[in-house]
């Protein structure tokens, strides 16, 4: 029987707030536990939440990046359970009135073709602390540094078919988010975290099969590798005459495999109802119409323009325009160089090689897009040559200085007077008789492959500076002035 | 001094008739030769106060005072305060001192308060007769077999048995009103939002407000003047101006208009306090004020729609209490559902434990539209009553209770017994209302409470009313029969 996988996602993506979405410690990640937990976090008796209005721009900058209607008044909820990292003992949450409504985003896949995926809603609610088991023998240590971060939960509707257009789909969450500035989109440290929901049906059935979550992936290949193995494991089980009990199943990336965390019966009754703390969020068109006009331009408009305004093809100006730091810096690169496809080759060739190596952030690269495009400008000016370009491009990386002070220093300026070059042509010739004579006995035809022994002699003897095309065609005329 | 107001003293101090420390020193004796007859205090701060009533003399001396500095109060225990216990009335917060002052404390010791210590109550504020409190009963001044009331009934006792002039109260039901009206003083719960919450432990969110217990509505006038305001770290507390309560006090009665719910004048009233309140409104027209009856139809529908939506409230209120992080932990847990069960199982005692149960009920799934739901349409009901009733008088009078104290022990074994005690009171937290009690006469030498509701944020029109009654009336002077003398 042919299968069909139905997946619908849930992503919880840390908004990038400088104090918590109901109090005012910083959400910085990384601090010793539990210091930049405030008696609010802590859930000190009396103590009352106050919300953060930034977390409530960001959520609308989302919802108007996804075209979504935007809850005009919403409402805060409780969700109630017992958990040692959940303080209160509930989650503030918004189950009933939401700040995003329903919205949609379109991602392309790889036959080139797009879809589009349904967004049915995105909530504001705060993020738990972190349980320590291997801090302590025998004892569950609790970090609450993280309680009460905020997060902004986006729910898909099941609209994916494949594991592969879940990953298309998370991707581009991704770029919107982290190009909007309101997540960092670090999946290792969880600010961007993805719980999907999968179900098989035989192909051209419309109703859902019964579906698993499956939470704890924690990057875009585990998303993936997950999905697969999932959609796997359902179809060997109905096949084998069983079937697929609701449950949530965790994924351990170190064997590749889900397990069952808790099936429907054992789920928690949460208990929802509006939390009395805090008053409704009512926001008005004005307020929205503000929000909307702060938008940075979003990364499928990016794409487009890269290709209309650099020539970039269709996958370059995806690359670059899925992150807005990417995108910025190539775009700052484009400029100064006046060549976008310059400017793509480089970042994501050279710089992009460098930054992996050195597991570093482009925003964190030594290089930064000015010089890196003062330095492209000196190879299309043909001041240097495409080797010489790479060796300076390492000299600015360990910051040895500009693009020009290092040509300068290191004698890398190309030589391309006729004259000087002329000089060293015959000299090479001269003293290469063997290899003259090998060209001369050579067919027409095979003559051209034989020119790279001279020109490697050539830029040998100038140290790497001679112009290559200028000294190519020089060695051409002459060997084949011997020949006649 | 102990039979002085708050005005009172705040003009002894003023004229230097004596200091605060030689006050507070007095104060602080009779509470440790008297309050084992009351057990109006869990905890007495006495090194604390003393080093506030000397900063205060200090602030005197140098020409710094306030209108409140050096005038001693004590703090129900349900307020935070810094390094000093704040129990709540449970085990389950006995060992826990707060490092943080809740927003009204901060407030009083701005204004140079003294405080003398923490009140008994009614554990986490439930309960009508202060039975529920972990450190045993307080006891009625006025005859110390019976209830002071509850769950505000430590302040109540206290500022009755002249141990402390004024106390710090809180409301979610009639908690400031019933022991007030118990215990034969002034209290005043005022409008949802006027005093701020923050680190008031919380009972119900949506229906606690603290205020004022004092002896007369002068003196309330002058702590409503420290508490109200607006607070930003309370987002239910409402940005509006707060007036000054004292300046209003004497405006005359001519031409108020009463209005006396006939649903406050059932059967199950009390014949005794029925004839006393109808006095108390005889006066109140001598003073120029007209009558008429009303009518409030949804006043069945309180108690049941405050005991879905109070305790509902409550069992999500209450999960932080759960023995990880401060608080009472049971010994040794074997697992971390043992550690939940047993702390919380002994932690708490039985009345919160009923009230976790229903509220947890009343929330769960399938049961949600029935009771919490529809309870919350009851309320809007309900506050719809108030607000077409505001529309024709200015103030509605009635009993704050339909008894006067009762025996400890009556009502104990009987939850719902006890839950009609407060039939007039819950529907003034259900709307958000201001409500004040004042004393109006007394049965079996027992007092009488009068209830005044007034339109929100009438605090100062319902101080003015109350203190003209106290102006023509002495039902708020009079003592408990045999208090010890200075």
């Amino acid at each position: 029987m042919e299968w069909e996988a139905v997946i619908g996602l849930e992503i919880h993506a840390q908004l990038a707030t400088k104090s918590k979405i109901f109090s005012g410690a910083s959400t910085a990640f990384g601090a010793e536990p539990n210091t930049q937990a405030c008696a609010v976090d802590l859930a000190l008796p009396g103590t009352l939440p106050v919300f953060n209005a930034e977390a409530l721009r960001m959520a609308v900058m989302f919802g108007l990046a996804v075209d979504a209607e935007i809850g005009h008044r919403s409402v805060f909820d409780r969700k109630n359970y017992f958990y040692p990292d959940l303080p209160k003992g509930y989650q503030t949450s918004q189950l009933f009135y939401p700040i995003v409504g329903p919205g949609h985003i379109d991602i392309e896949l790889a036959d080139g073709t797009h879809k589009r995926v349904g967004v049915t809603r995105a909530h504001l609610e705060e993020d738990a602390g972190k349980s320590l088991h291997d801090a302590f023998p025998e004892m569950t240590g609790i970090d609450l540094n993280r309680a009460g971060t905020p997060l902004l939960e986006i729910v898909s509707e099941p609209d994916m078919r494949s594991a592969e257009e879940a990953v298309a789909y998370v991707r581009k969450v991704h770029a919107i988010v982290t190009t909007l500035g309101i997540c960092d989109g670090d999946m290792s440290q969880g600010s961007f975290r993805c719980d999907c929901n999968v179900s098989v049906r035989p192909k051209g059935q419309s109703e859902f099969g019964t579906r698993t979550e499956i939470k704890n992936i924690n990057s875009f290949r585990f998303i993936e590798k997950a999905i697969k193995g999932e959609i796997e494991r359902q179809i060997d089980l109905i096949e084998d005459g069983g079937r697929v009990i609701q449950a949530t199943r965790l994924y351990d990336a170190d064997k590749d495999e889900t397990r069952s965390m808790r099936t429907k019966e054992e789920a928690n009754d949460y208990r929802y109802f509006p939390c009395p703390d805090l008053l409704p969020i009512v926001i008005d068109q004005a307020y929205v119409e503000s929000v909307r006009h702060s938008l940075p331009e979003l990364p499928d408009a990016r794409h487009a323009r890269f290709m209309e305004e650099y020539g970039l093809g269709d996958y370059d100006a995806s690359v670059l325009s899925a992150y807005r730091d990417t995108a910025d810096y190539f775009e700052t690169v484009a400029k100064a160089v006046n060549d976008g496809k310059l400017a793509a080759n480089w970042v994501m060739g050279e710089l992009s090689k460098f930054l992996n190596s050195n597991n570093l952030e482009i925003k964190e690269s030594p290089v930064s897009a000015q010089a890196l495009g003062e330095l492209l400008a000196r190879l299309k000016d043909d001041t240097i040559n495409g080797k010489a370009a790479k060796q300076v491009f390492e000299a600015m990386w360990n910051g040895e200085g500009s693009a020009d002070a290092i040509i300068e220093a290191k004698g890398l300026k190309q030589v391309t007077d006729t004259g000087a070059l002329e000089a060293m042509v015959d000299e090479v010739i001269s003293k290469a008789t063997p290899q003259v004579e090998q060209y001369k006995a050579a067919e027409p035809e095979k003559r051209g492959k034989m020119l790279g022994f001279f020109m490697g002699q050539v830029m040998k003897a100038s140290k790497g500076t001679a112009n290559p095309g200028q000294v190519n065609k020089m060695l051409k005329h002459k060997l084949d002035a011997l020949c006649d | 001094m102990f039979n002085k107001t708050l005005a009172e003293l705040a003009r002894g101090l003023a004229k230097g008739d004596f200091s605060s420390v030689e006050l507070t020193e007095a104060l602080l004796t009779r509470i440790k030769t008297q309050d084992s007859r009351y057990n109006s205090f869990i905890s007495v701060t006495e090194a604390e106060a003393l080093a506030q009533a000397r900063t205060a003399d200090t602030r005197r001396a140098a020409g710094d005072a306030g209108p409140f500095t050096g005038l001693p109060i004590a703090h129900k225990d349900i307020f935070c305060t810094r390094g000093v216990r704040t129990s709540c009335g449970s085990k389950m917060l006995d060992n826990f001192v707060s490092p943080y002052d809740a927003t009204v404390v901060e407030r009083f010791n701005a204004a140079g308060a003294v405080m003398l210590g923490k009140t008994n109550m009614d554990e986490f504020a439930m309960g009508s007769s202060n039975e529920s409190s972990f450190y045993g009963p307080a006891r009625n001044p006025w005859n110390t077999d019976c209830v002071p009331g509850g769950s505000s009934g430590g302040s109540a006792a206290a500022v009755a048995a002249r141990l402390a002039p004024a106390a710090t109260g809180t409301d979610t039901g009639g908690s400031i009103r019933q022991p007030a009206a118990l215990c034969g003083i002034t209290g005043l719960k005022p409008t949802y939002g006027r005093v701020s919450r923050y680190g008031m432990i919380a009972f119900a969110s949506s229906l606690d407000q603290g205020g004022p217990m004092t002896r007369t509505a002068e003196d309330a006038a002058l702590m409503l003047n420290v508490m109200a305001g607006f607070d930003p770290k309370d987002s239910t507390s409402i940005e509006r101006e707060v007036p000054d309560y004292t300046a209003t006090l004497e405006q005359p009665l001519d031409g108020l208009r009463i209005g006396l719910p006939k649903e406050y004048f059932s059967s199950d009233l009390d014949s005794a306090i029925a004839e006393q309140v109808q006095a108390a409104i005889k006066e109140f027209e001598t003073l120029g004020a007209t009558v008429k009856e009303i009518s409030l139809p949804n006043t069945a529908t309180a108690i049941p729609a405050y005991y879905i939506i109070a305790p509902a409230e409550a069992s999500s209120n209450l999960s932080r209490f759960d023995g990880v992080r401060y608080g009472y932990r049971c010994d040794s847990p074997v697992d971390l559902e043992d550690l939940y069960k047993r702390s919380r199982g002994e932690g708490f005692g039985p009345e919160v434990k009923r009230r976790i149960m229903v509220g947890t009920y009343a929330l769960s799934e399938g049961f949600y539209d029935a009771y919490y739901k529809k309870a919350q349409q009851i309320r809007r009901l309900i506050q719809q009553d108030f607000i077409k009733a505001f529309e024709e008088v200015d103030v509605i009078m009635g009993p704050t209770t339909p008894h006067p104290a009762f025996k400890l022990g009556e009502k104990t074994s009987d939850p719902v017994a006890m839950y009609l005690e407060d039939i007039y009171t819950i529907a003034v937290n259900l709307a958000g209302l201001p409500g004040m009690s004042i004393p109006c006469g007394q049965t079996h030498g027992l007092p009488v409470g009068l209830q005044l509701i007034g339109g929100y944020f009438s605090e100062a029109r319902l101080l003015n009313i109350a203190h003209r009654f106290q102006q023509a009336t002495d039902w708020h002077q009079q003592a408990p029969q045999g208090l010890a003398e200075e």
